[in-house]
Formats: C-alpha cells, sequence, structure tokens
C-alpha cells in the first residue's frame, strides 16, 4: 500500500516489517526520526522488540553485537560522528560475522559543524568488512533495509544501508510499504549459523594467532564474493514477491553512450533529469547509478562502461592527498583492462551543497570538451575564499 | 554459608595465567558460585589471554570476548536477546579487568547500571594493565611503581574508588571480595546470582608479576589488603544499606608494601602517610556504614 513517507520512516517501517528483536541506538541528527518512529513501534506493541537507549554509539553497535551473538535479529541507525565513534566495532561485526543491519543517514564529518549530506563518513569505513548500499530514494531506501537483513544473515556478515542526510532522511515520498504477509515470505526468521548457546558452549572472539587469523580474514572475502552473487538470486525473489528491482548498479542509456556520468545516492535522481534532457538534444550522455559499493561491483562497472569513451565520476565524499572515493574505486576496478575509457573525477556538494542539474550539466560539458583529465578531482563549484588566512 | 556446588569445576586446568594469578583463583570461585547456567562476556583483559587461544577455552560456559570498553554495553545486548527469546534465568556476566572498569569501560559500564540492566559485572583488580605490561590505571593504588610511573615518577594519586562509584548509581547490589576469603566471595557471587538488576563485585586479584613478589605469596598478600583495611570487605544494597564484612584486627599497613617489590622505593614517611589515608578511608567506610544503621 502507498504512503507519503519520509526517507527516515521508510527505514522503520522496514524495520518493524522485518521484525527487528532487539534494536539499539544513540541520537544523532539526521537520523533520530529513524528509531523515533522505532522506539514508538516497541513501546506501543507494534513491534516486538527490546530497544536499547545506550549512552553512546559506541555501546550501540557493542550491545547489537551482544545481541547478535545471542542469535536475534538486530538493527541499529546512526549518521556521521556517530558512525565514526563506531569504527572499532565495525570492524568487530563483521570479524565476528554478526548479521547486524544498520542504517547510515550520509552527514558531513566535523569540524566545522555540519549536519548536511556528505558520504564521506560511511566511505571511510569502506575497509571494515561491511556490505554497504547508497541509496536513492524512499522506495529504494525501505526495500534495501529488509534485503539487508535477508543479505546479512545468509552470509553472516553486516549490512549498512546509506541514505542521504535530508535530501533522502527527511524528504517525503510516495513509498510501497508491503504488507507482513509478503515481507514474511521474503524474510522467513532469523536462524542463526552459531550463537551463544548454554547446551554447547563455546567460545567467541578469543584469542587467533597467526596460526589461523589469516584464514579467519580470508573467510570474510569469501563472504564478500558470495554476498554479490547471493545479491542477485535475493533480488530475483524480492522482485517475484514485491514487484520491484533495483540492482548492483543502475545502467541509464549507457548502451551508445559516449560519456558515461557515475553517481550514487541522490544526485542520481537529479541526473537522470540531466541524461534525459541531454538526450533530447542529442548528446550521448549515460548514467551509472553505484548503489552497491561492498563488495564492488568491479564486473558489471567493466561490462557497462565499454562503450564509452569518457567516464565523468561524482563524488559527494573525499579523501585526502588522493581523490573523491568512488573515483577511486572505478579507477581501481578498471585500471587492469587496457584501453578503458578515462575517468573524469568530480567533487561537489560537500556538506550539503545542492548538487543542481546545472552542475551536472558543467560536468557533461567539461568531460566532453576535454581531451584528457587534467587531474584526479576537479572541484565543482568552489568559491573565491582567502587561502591565506593563517599563513605568515 | 551453604554451597551445594563446592565440588563442581566450570573451568579447566590448562589456562594460560601466570603462576600465582589470582584473577584465576577469582574465576574458579566465582563460577562454583554461579554454576553453569551462566553466559559470561570478556572484554580485553588478562582473562582474554588466560581462557586460552582459538580453538581451546579454558571456561565450560559460553564466553563471548569483546572489546576493551564494551563490558556493560555488550551484556546488556546480550540479556536483551535473551529476554527476548524468553530465557530470563541465564545469568550474564561481564568479567572485566581494572582498566576495563575503572578507565576504559567506565562509560559502558555507568550506562548499564544506570539503566539497571539485569546482569552482574565483576571487576577483578589486579591494580595495573597487567595483560600489557604493568602500566598504571586509575585502580593503581598511591605509592605504586609500574612501567609508566617508573622511578621519582611512582604514582602519587590514590586509587579510584569503584565501589563507591557504582553505589553512587544507587544499583541494587555492590560488594567487594577477595581470593583471600573464597567463602566470602562465593556467598556475594550467590547472593547477587539469586537478585535481579544491576549487581557489581570488585575482587581484589593479586598479581605476582606485576607486584614484584613470589607467586606462593598471592593469597597472602589479598589476606593482607583486606586485615590492613587497604581493600576493606563489604558490601551495599540499593546504595544505601553498608555491611562491613570482616573487621580487621590493627595490622598495620608497611608490611604489606613491604612484601611487595613495586613500594619498594617508598620511605619510612611515605609509609606513615599512606598509613594515614587508609585509616581515613577506613574511617569514611565506618561512617557510611554507621549513618546507614542510624537511619535505617
Amino acid at each position: 500500500m502507498r504512503h507519503v513517507l519520509e526517507g527516515s520512516h521508510a527505514v522503520s517501517e522496514a524495520v518493524r516489517l522485518a521484525r527487528a528483536q532487539v534494536i539499539s541506538a544513540y541520537p544523532i541528527t539526521p537520523q533520530t526520526h529513524i528509531v523515533e518512529q522505532l522506539s514508538e513501534y516497541c513501546a506501543n506493541g507494534t513491534l516486538n522488540a527490546r530497544f536499547l537507549r545506550v549512552e553512546s554509539e559506541h555501546s550501540a553497535l557493542a550491545a547489537l553485537i551482544g545481541a547478535a551473538s545471542s542469535g536475534v535479529r538486530t538493527f541499529t541507525a546512526t549518521s556521521s560522528q556517530g558512525l565514526a565513534l563506531m569504527h572499532e566495532l565495525l570492524h568487530w561485526a563483521s570479524g565476528a560475522r554478526l548479521p547486524i543491519v544498520m542504517a547510515q543517514v550520509n552527514r558531513a564529518m566535523a569540524p566545522g559543524w555540519n549536519i548536511w549530506a556528505d558520504q564521506t563518513d560511511s566511505l571511510a569505513q569502506r575497509d571494515t568488512g561491511w556490505v554497504q548500499f547508497y541509496c536513492e530514494n524512499g522506495q529504494e531506501v525501505l526495500d534495501t533495509t529488509i534485503q539487508a537483513f535477508r543479505l546479512a544473515e545468509w552470509v553472516n556478515l553486516p549490512v549498512m544501508v546509506n541514505l542521504d542526510a535530508f535530501f533522502l532522511s527527511h524528504t517525503y515520498e510516495p513509498v510501497d510499504v508491503p504488507d507482513q504477509k509478503s515481507v514474511d515470505s521474503f524474510l522467513p526468521p532469523y536462524k542463526p549459523r552459531f550463537q551463544l548457546d548454554l547446551a554447547n558452549p563455546c567460545a567467541f572472539n578469543q584469542l587467533a594467532p597467526p596460526n589461523i587469523y589469516m584464514e579467519m580474514r580470508h573467510n570474510i572475502q569469501m563472504a564478500m564474493d558470495e554476498a554479490f552473487t547471493f545479491f542477485e538470486q535475493m533480488e530475483e525473489e524480492f522482485g517475484t514477491i514485491l514487484g520491484r528491482r533495483h540492482g548492483a548498479v543502475e545502467a541509464i542509456r549507457c548502451d551508445d553512450a559516449e560519456v558515461i556520468l557515475i553517481t550514487s545516492g541522490t544526485v542520481t535522481s537529479t541526473s537522470r533529469q540531466v541524461v534525459a534532457k541531454l538526450r533530447e538534444k542529442g548528446e550521448k550522455v549515460g548514467l551509472l547509478k553505484i548503489k552497491l559499493f561492498r563488495p564492488f561491483p568491479l564486473n558489471l562497472l567493466r561490462e557497462l562502461t565499454k562503450p564509452a569513451s569518457k567516464i565523468a565520476v561524482i563524488d559527494r565524499n573525499f579523501s585526502f592527498g588522493a581523490s573523491g572515493i568512488f573515483a577511486q574505486e572505478v579507477k581501481a576496478a578498471l585500471c587492469n583492462f587496457p584501453g578503458h575509457p578515462p575517468v573524469y573525477g568530480y567533487v561537489a556538494g560537500l556538506g550539503g551543497r545542492d548538487i543542481t542539474t546545472e552542475v551536472i550539466e558543467d560536468i557533461y560539458w567539461l568531460t566532453k570538451n576535454s581531451t584528457a583529465p587534467e587531474n584526479e578531482s576537479s572541484w565543482v563549484g568552489l568559491r573565491e575564499v582567502d587561502h591565506a588566512v593563517g599563513q605568515s | 554459608m551453604q554451597l551445594d556446588n563446592l565440588n563442581r569445576e566450570h573451568m579447566c586446568s590448562g589456562h594460560v595465567g601466570c603462576p600465582g594469578c589470582g584473577a584465576a583463583l577469582a574465576m574458579r570461585f566465582l563460577l562454583k558460585a554461579l554454576g553453569n547456567k551462566t553466559i559470561m562476556i570478556i572484554p580485553a583483559c588478562c582473562w582474554s589471554i588466560i581462557a586460552g587461544p582459538y580453538p581451546q577455552s579454558t571456561l565450560k560456559i559460553p564466553v563471548l570476548h569483546s572489546a576493551f570498553e564494551t563490558g556493560g554495553a555488550v551484556a546488556s545486548g546480550v540479556r536483551a536477546a535473551h529476554d527476548i527469546k524468553g530465557d530470563t534465568e541465564t545469568t550474564v556476566v561481564t568479567w572485566a579487568g581494572d582498566g576495563g572498569t575503572f578507565d576504559i569501560g567506565f562509560q559502558a559500564l555507568s550506562g548499564a547500571v544506570e539503566r539497571n540492566e539485569n546482569f552482574i559485572y565483576v571487576c577483578y583488580d589486579n591494580e595495573a594493565y597487567m595483560n600489557t605490561g604493568v602500566q598504571r590505571s586509575s585502580s593503581t593504588p598511591y605509592g605504586a611503581w609500574t612501567t609508566t610511573t617508573p622511578g621519582q615518577h611512582w604514582k602519587r594519586l590514590r586509587k579510584k574508588n569503584i565501589v563507591e562509584a557504582l553505589v553512587a548509581h544507587r544499583i541494587p547490589y555492590a560488594a567487594t571480595a577477595s581470593i583471600a576469603f573464597p567463602e566470602d566471595l562465593m556467598r556475594k557471587a550467590k547472593k547477587a546470582k539469586d537478585m535481579a538488576g544491576s549487581r557489581f563485585i570488585h575482587i581484589f586479584s593479586s598479581c605476582p608479576t606485576g607486584w614484584g613478589m613470589p607467586s606462593e605469596m598471592s593469597v597472602k598478600i589479598a589476606r593482607m589488603a583486606v586485615q590492613t583495611t587497604i581493600f576493606p570487605l563489604y558490601e551495599v544494597e540499593d546504595g544505601l544499606r553498608y555491611t562491613i564484612n570482616y573487621t580487621p584486627k590493627g595490622y598495620l599497613v608497611n608490611e604489606y608494601f613491604r612484601l611487595q617489590g613495586r613500594f619498594k622505593h617508598l620511605t619510612e614517611e611515605d609509609l606513615e602517610s599512606i598509613q594515614e589515608m587508609v585509616d581515613e578511608d577506613w574511617n569514611l567506610l565506618l561512617r557510611k556504614a554507621g549513618v546507614a544503621l542510624e537511619t535505617s
């Protein structure tokens, strides 16, 4: 049934439908609406779950590590500084092979204080062993959150569902909220492969010397590979029951495109408009949306960008001393393929600055009219500031 | 005291603690009292090693090794999960060292007991970061040498009074215990087990390796800590009702200090001032117990 839902509440509805059993969270803007709604559902009995009101994000994830090790379905939500505080335990959750699901609202890192959209918070957690999704709209947020539980429990890895601050978390859109029966048939009750059990007492997460640690790490990578394969199968099942697929990546008019724009998150929706408009003018432009960031969809990317003569990656994030992070990943995916198209990196919209249709169109023309990339990243729309401040 | 399970062992031989390790004794006594319907969370501490490497475990109960500062939070999650599964009987215990309790884990512990989470938190206290090679913690006592309070920089700050910090949270039960008084330790563990809400037990666990003493002195030193009132045995219910479990007979602290290498640099004057501090702390505890008695 279609409802007009805030992006945050699309997450809450998904978690309700997924029948999460232990939820633990700490307040941070712009994530709070997600857990406020869930807190309400726990209080009024709509959701039969324990809600732990812990004293920090670090403890929020630590509590879920305890709960998931006890064999129940778990959920938390956070953003930015809160995610950074969890960093140590992000590694712990994947290393312990716990299928924890997290909604992560992409917000800029301080200082200066900035609560607006920026993906650097979650991309800085790239190497922690979490499956990562970046969503475009409210429907995708709801569907992906439900799918996240299925995927996490299948491969025993934690899953992070990312949504842009405000552009998605606080925007109301029509969203189809599936009925409980459909979701139950897609997502059966969690059957843990291992759990703390009095009848079979085991020690978890103990000392792992060099003779075994490396194999444990390799197992995580095998699970990542499995996650990619299973994602396809899972989307098929989800599509059969609920009639929607979103894809690990989505290619829009890429078949004959000379320039392919690569985006993630809400900037994709704006880019769709730009591509449609440029196509009307006869420009051969395509759009490739990357939704699944870990495991990174290497082969899909290689295949889908083949026709292009240029690739332009738009990053609402940055790795200081290097470049936009999606651009890095795209380059790394292509570098072993001789003759691959050159990759132009564009950084835009940091800290919630608008990425308008004009900005995206500029990026297209800059790319089209260039003979070769001049640098690793072009910062789009920088204002004139006094760079000499603080220098003597 | 009636304990019907004294002969039961829930800890195997073959653990990898140092000879004379007080923490190994403390664990053995605690589990005798709690029994095997217990799940234990062990944040980083000596016991992360003592329990044995993968795939072995010296404990015959489920153990969840956890990050250093998470003792209170992980236990909260384990409890919540068992409750939602309908298992409200299993005892959930966090077993942490003084570093994981007094220092890095204090926030999560304070958070958990403020929520009155239904679990037992046990701190085995060897008064420094022993697993990493004897660095000072906020539990290290006044006067002690450690590798980060060496030479003339020996610790000139008091030990944090962790039990009083927990008492200030008005939790149902907080107690001290010692490996030298196993009956008292097991009685308190059993008492804690039979209660609900947040319960805290602080066990004095001597460390021959870190304290510079022969391993056979472990129990004797722990006993002297109680006899000198350096580590009094007492319990507090609901943050109000104090009971002192052992009345010492006037032993002086210098005997206790003289037997340990970590205090060998202290002068007679230093020891006199330490004696004054210990007396002051003991009198404060007596006043608290007395005040509680008068008003009850």
